[in-house]
């Protein structure tokens, strides 16, 4: 990955100045590049991570383990397609292993997710089985730790 | 009642605590202190290295080693040496593992000084040299470097200093603080000073590995410069394990046995499970140096930018993790900037004049924090000088 992706992919928020910078490109070639990986695809968006809100108790995460059967000339990529076209659904992903799709959806509720997965994504023809996980607490994501983040030991002034 | 300063060894009385000490002791009493400035790396020891440890214990290797170090570590210290350097160092004769490079220095000074040696010592620098060479009875004599040079030691410099009493010359690059390295060029000039004359060489290279555009370059790969170069590196700041106390001298023969001597006095071996470690490190952690140079790098560049933009002129540093930039413009000396920072904005950095008279003027900042610590920092560090400039 180049330096400017992996900084953007680190840090978003960085100026054109500030990434022009730590690069050695110039700012103009710096914004030219950006927009370059804006247009191909190398960059699809910008969001921020955001921590674990326990307040809000209308929100769920899953994770489902979703076999499906492969068809013939399209092979898995017909039915993700039809997977990720779902609103609910964030990430849809591949698999190699004992499973085929890794999907990640957020309802509202535990039960949103159950009748989501009861009614729409089994019922889906292809998929052969699916297994439901809820997520109780993130750790870390996308890089960031989100919780039991590690003090500075160091001492505040030292040779 | 005992009066214990007359009973205390006059060289000893005489030393001066450190200046950071001074400063770490403000820093200290207060609460909420943005710090940028350590001396050590903010990355973790590579984990291969710290299972390595956990594996040396488990296996119950508690004992100690032989003297000069753990044959393997002497081995591998010597295939890195000559990989990194091209310079050739028997595992057996030539090379001492150390209790940290500042146990090195420490041993390198002892074996050579005798009362009223003088010895050179280019300043701004690591804050040890000095007083261990007051302890030997030697004679200390600072070799400024100047900003205008980025730092670098001038043969100029360098040879106005030269007296038949020199003994020894204490070259520390890349530096810390400045951040300044030598290139070959740089050393070539040196080193056609120092030939054919009896003056040695400490060759303080603990941050070899952390070089920004270019690859070290060593004294003693200079002609015949290694004939008269101890070497001293570590493991501390290349393999981010300071707490571990572990780095290694190489010198001619001649001269590890002497100082070998005073080692297995003082430390009789450096730790055991550290030594296991940094076989580890040695045999599979650079990638992990390549990644944590990287991020220093990128770190380097948004300092630099961001402070000379606040208008603190910063001279670009090509070695180590610190900036050096002047605070001149400000009016304020180095101590009373880095306290009114402290006062005010509870931002620590470190005063120039802390390494040596001729870092007055100048400020250290570290880069061994992650980058969102130092825009935090920095920011503070920007209301401050827009406050002076306004008056």
């Amino acid at each position: 990955m180049d330096t400017l992706l992996s900084l953007l992919k680190n840090n978003a928020r960085l100026s054109v100045e500030e990434l022009a910078a730590m690069t050695g490109m110039t700012a103009e070639e710096t914004a030219a590049k950006i927009q370059e990986y804006e247009e191909n695809g190398k960059i699809k968006g910008y969001r921020a991570v955001l921590g674990d809100d326990f307040s809000d108790t209308n929100s769920v995460t899953a994770f489902i383990e979703v076999k499906i059967t492969p068809k013939a000339d399209f092979g898995f990529d017909e039915l993700a397609k039809k997977i990720m076209s779902f609103e609910e659904v964030d990430s849809v992903t591949l698999m190699a292993g004992s499973f085929d799709l890794a999907v990640t959806l957020s309802g509202t509720n535990y039960k949103e997710v159950a009748l989501f997965v009861a009614r729409r994504l089994s019922t889906l023809d292809g998929v052969i089985s699916t297994s439901t996980h809820f997520v109780l607490k993130r750790y870390k994501d996308s890089g960031f730790v989100i919780d039991g983040e590690s003090e500075d030991e160091r001492s505040l002034v030292a040779p | 009642m005992i009066d214990y300063d007359k009973l205390i060894a006059d060289k000893c009385r005489e030393m001066k605590p450190s200046g950071i000490r001074k400063f770490f002791d403000l820093a200290n009493a207060r609460e909420g202190i943005i710090s940028l400035g350590v001396g050590e790396p903010d990355f973790q020891t590579p984990w291969s290295v710290r299972q390595a440890a956990i594996t040396s214990l488990e296996r119950g290797r508690t004992k100690y080693t032989a003297n000069k170090g753990l044959s393997e570590l002497l081995q591998e210290i010597s295939k890195k040496t000559e990989a990194q350097l091209g310079l050739k160092y028997d595992p057996d004769s030539e090379i001492i593992v150390t209790v940290g490079g500042s146990e090195g220095i420490d041993v390198a000074i002892r074996a050579l000084v005798n009362p009223g040696d003088e010895v050179l010592v280019v300043e701004p620098c690591f804050v040890c040299y000095s007083p261990i060479v007051s302890l030997c009875g030697g004679v200390p004599v600072p070799v400024p470097t100047r900003a205008e040079d980025n730092f670098k030691l001038t043969p100029a410099l360098l040879k106005e200093r030269i007296t038949s009493k020199t003994k020894l010359l204490i070259l520390p690059f890349p530096n810390n603080p400045t951040g300044a390295v030598m290139t070959r060029e740089d050393l070539e000039a040196i080193a056609e000073i120092l030939d054919g004359t009896d003056i040695l060489i400490l060759s303080d290279e603990i941050y070899s590995s952390l070089t920004y555009g270019s690859e070290h370059v060593s004294i003693a790969q200079i002609g015949n410069m290694q004939e008269r170069t101890i070497l001293v590196n570590g493991f501390s700041k290349a393999y981010s394990m300071t707490g571990w106390r572990l780095g290694y001298i190489a010198a001619p023969a001649p001269l590890a046995k002497q100082m070998l001597k005073i080692h297995q006095y003082a430390i009789m071996c450096s730790p055991t499970m550290s030594q296991y470690a940094a076989v580890e490190a040695l045999r599979s952690c650079d990638r992990d140096i390549e990644k944590m140079r990287a991020e220093y790098d990128q770190r380097r560049r948004w300092l630099v930018h961001a402070l000379n933009r606040i208008g603190l002129d910063c001279f670009e540093p090509k070695g180590a993790f610190y900036v050096f930039p002047s605070i001149k413009s400000t009016g304020l000396s180095s101590e009373e900037f880095c306290e009114t920072l402290l006062d005010k904005y509870s931002v620590a950095v470190v005063p120039g004049n802390a390494f040596g008279a001729t870092g007055e003027g100048f400020i250290r900042i570290s880069y061994a924090y992650s980058l969102k610590h130092i825009q935090t920092a920095v920011e503070r560090i920007e209301k401050f000088a827009s406050e002076i400039k306004k008056g």
